[in-house]
């Protein structure tokens, strides 16, 4: 399982779902799917995330979960990576990590970026064949099924491994963290950190130096929202939601809206 | 073969013309781009009996038909055309090798692709390939002083929006969230040049084997496209009063959207899901009963004009993201607000 969770380029500070560590949804999904494939055709699962030092619990509850070992990419060097040096960074670890490794699965977004752009580029990167978007897997030999629902059509698709999916999260209802897993995630997990020294790793290559995109403002759409905030019973909200937006509401439903001016 | 110009291309992700007008969206703004580089706008179609696809536009057209006089009348100066057997369904590892090789011969300035599901996945491999960068889901394009591509991309469920560039690498990617452009009129009488691109000879099987595709139509209106959604969560309290989300609905001539836990506890179908892995809504007014304000919900709601959020708790996150925050009951707001919509609507 691969799971993308850079830092905030411009301020160097973490994004909030890292500091609380969580796994993304989709990822945990991932993970999910990985635990089930393992359940029915056996295998060893790693999780691998790149992110700083933190980064670790993710893996901690990667781990509680039912992987067999975590690996924590972490070096400043590759702070502020777009999709193509991070996916350019996961497939060079995994190569090194994960040797003949059989399947790779992600979530299809993370929840922060939601660029949905990691999963393919690193099949790209790893030259390996690989479906997004995946609702469905089921393994048979060398050769996975999937399906999806892709822009209205419901596909099923075949490659043989090894291949990349990612994975929906509505994919898989995720089980929970058993608590004496949580406890052995903690004690004992198996995970290695890995630089970009230990991985070989040209710097022009990851990291901002080796992102083609370079963020130049972040503005906040909600700026500039009045955010009235209404209180009483239900009744007299209605009336004061009418008196002040009935216009609006008439537009949007495409009805005219006829109140008697004198209040009850 | 265009030596000096400028080209912006645009993806012509035809598939779901009937559900999904964004390649149209796209040549709109790619025409007001166009103008501002001194560029040529260019669709790019991969596809069999391509002229098959829109018959509607045929007829207008006398020189041009089908997904290209599409193209044409909507604003392409240029259409690039591989129409081949080997293409008759959309097929991810020969759509991007073809495109490589077209961009890495013809070097366009700009790449602008629909960001459905297909076209995601697409640019993402297509970027890697072209070793160039590439914006997810972009809300807004624009040509800064330098020339440069402004691709303005929501992150943190959409709370942000990053202005990002490609200052040296071409060309200049994005994806582009369907609905963020108007199209331009379609224009009988604009012609075009339209260039067949040969396939070529040692094309590889694509090693994603595509076993079925059947269309999958939604059912009713869609909720994407509805001016009003009533969306509900758990605060709702329970199936049964969940149900006048739906009578609701009906009064503002809107759709029932729903949270994941409500889905999860049958108390909507899925088809009603807003959020990650869900619908993405954008309607004029959003009326949000008893939902806290999970980012993978609230992430698909941002663009929503005209936010009223129902909530006991004044705290949640969604009451912060709302235009007008009702710190109520949401089960017993809703009732109040049908009764006084019904004795108001003539």
């Amino acid at each position: 399982m691969v799971s993308e969770l850079p830092w905030d380029p411009a301020t160097g500070t973490l994004r909030r779902e890292l500091a609380e560590g969580m796994i993304n949804p989709a990822c945990r999904a991932a993970l999910e799917a990985a635990l089930r494939i393992r359940e029915a055709e056996g295998g060893e699962i790693t999780a691998i995330t790149m992110g700083p030092r933190m980064a670790e619990e993710v893996l901690r509850e990667a781990i509680a979960l039912g992987a067999d070992r975590g690996v924590l990419l972490s070096d400043p060097k590759m702070s502020g990576a777009d999709t193509s040096a991070t996916s350019f960074t996961l497939a060079r670890a995994i190569e090194q990590a994960c040797p003949g490794f059989d399947m790779v699965l992600c979530g299809f977004a993370t929840s922060d970026s939601e660029t949905a752009q990691v999963g393919p580029q690193l099949a790209e990167e790893l030259k390996i064949p690989g479906v997004g978007y995946v609702d469905e897997i089921s393994v048979s030999g060398r050769t996975v099924r999937m399906q999806r629902l892709a822009d209205n059509f419901l596909e099923t698709l075949e490659m043989d491994l090894p291949g990349l999916i990612t994975v929906t999260s509505g994919a898989n209802v995720p089980r929970h963290v058993p608590m004496g897993g949580l406890q052995a995630a903690f004690d004992s997990a198996d995970i290695v950190t890995l630089d970009a020294a230990s991985l070989g790793l040209d710097p022009e290559r990851i990291g901002v130096k080796g992102s083609a995109t370079k963020i130049v403002n972040v503005t906040s759409p909600m700026a500039g929202k009045k955010n009235i905030v209404l209180t009483g019973t239900p009744k007299r909200i209605v009336d004061q939601l009418f008196e002040r937006f009935d216009d609006k509401i008439g537009g949007a439903i495409g009805k005219d809206l006829k109140r008697d001016k004198q209040k009850s | 073969m265009n030596s000096e110009k400028k080209a912006i291309w645009v993806f012509g992700d035809y598939r779901n013309y009937f559900q999904n007008r964004v390649t149209l969206q796209l040549l709109s703004r790619a025409r007001e781009l166009a103008v501002k580089i001194d560029a040529e706008v260019c669709a790019v179609v991969f596809g069999y009996w391509t002229d098959e696809w829109v018959n509607d536009a045929l007829s207008h057209n006398p020189t041009f038909s089908g997904v290209v006089g599409e193209y044409i009348a909507h604003g392409a100066d240029m259409v690039y055309l591989t129409d081949h057997p080997r293409l008759a369904a959309y097929s991810m590892e020969t759509y991007v090798l073809l495109m490589e090789r077209l961009a890495k011969r013809e070097k366009p300035d700009m790449i602008l692709i629909g960001a459905t599901t297909f076209g995601r996945e697409f640019a993402s491999r297509v970027a890697k390939r072209l070793g160039t960068g590439l914006s997810a889901d972009c809300i807004g394009l624009e040509i800064n002083e330098e020339g440069l591509l402004v691709q303005r991309a929501p992150f943190f469920g959409g709370n942000l929006v990053a202005e990002i560039v490609t200052p040296v690498r071409r060309p200049q990617m994005v994806t582009v969230r369907p609905g963020t452009f108007q199209e331009i009129p379609h224009d009988p009488l604009r012609t075009g040049k339209v260039v067949k691109v040969p396939l070529p000879k040692e094309l590889p099987a694509d090693r994603v084997r595509l076993i079925r595709a059947e269309q999958h139509l939604p059912r009713g209106r869609k909720i994407e496209d509805a001016k009003v959604v009533v969306c509900g969560g758990r605060g709702m309290g329970s199936k049964k009063k969940f149900q006048k989300l739906f009578e609701l609905a009906e009064l503002l001539n809107g759709e029932v959207g729903a949270t994941r836990p409500v889905v999860y506890a049958d108390w909507a179908d899925h088809d009603a899901l807003i959020g990650q892995a869900g619908k993405h809504i954008k309607p004029q007014i959003l009326f949000s009963f008893g939902i806290s304000g999970a980012i993978q919900h609230t992430a698909s709601c941002n663009d929503a004009k005209f936010i009223i959020a129902i909530n006991k708790n004044p705290n949640a996150a969604m009451m912060k993201k709302a235009d007008v925050a009702i710190v109520a009951d949401a089960s017993q707001f809703c009732t109040a607000l049908i009764q006084e919509l019904k004795r108001c609507i003539r």
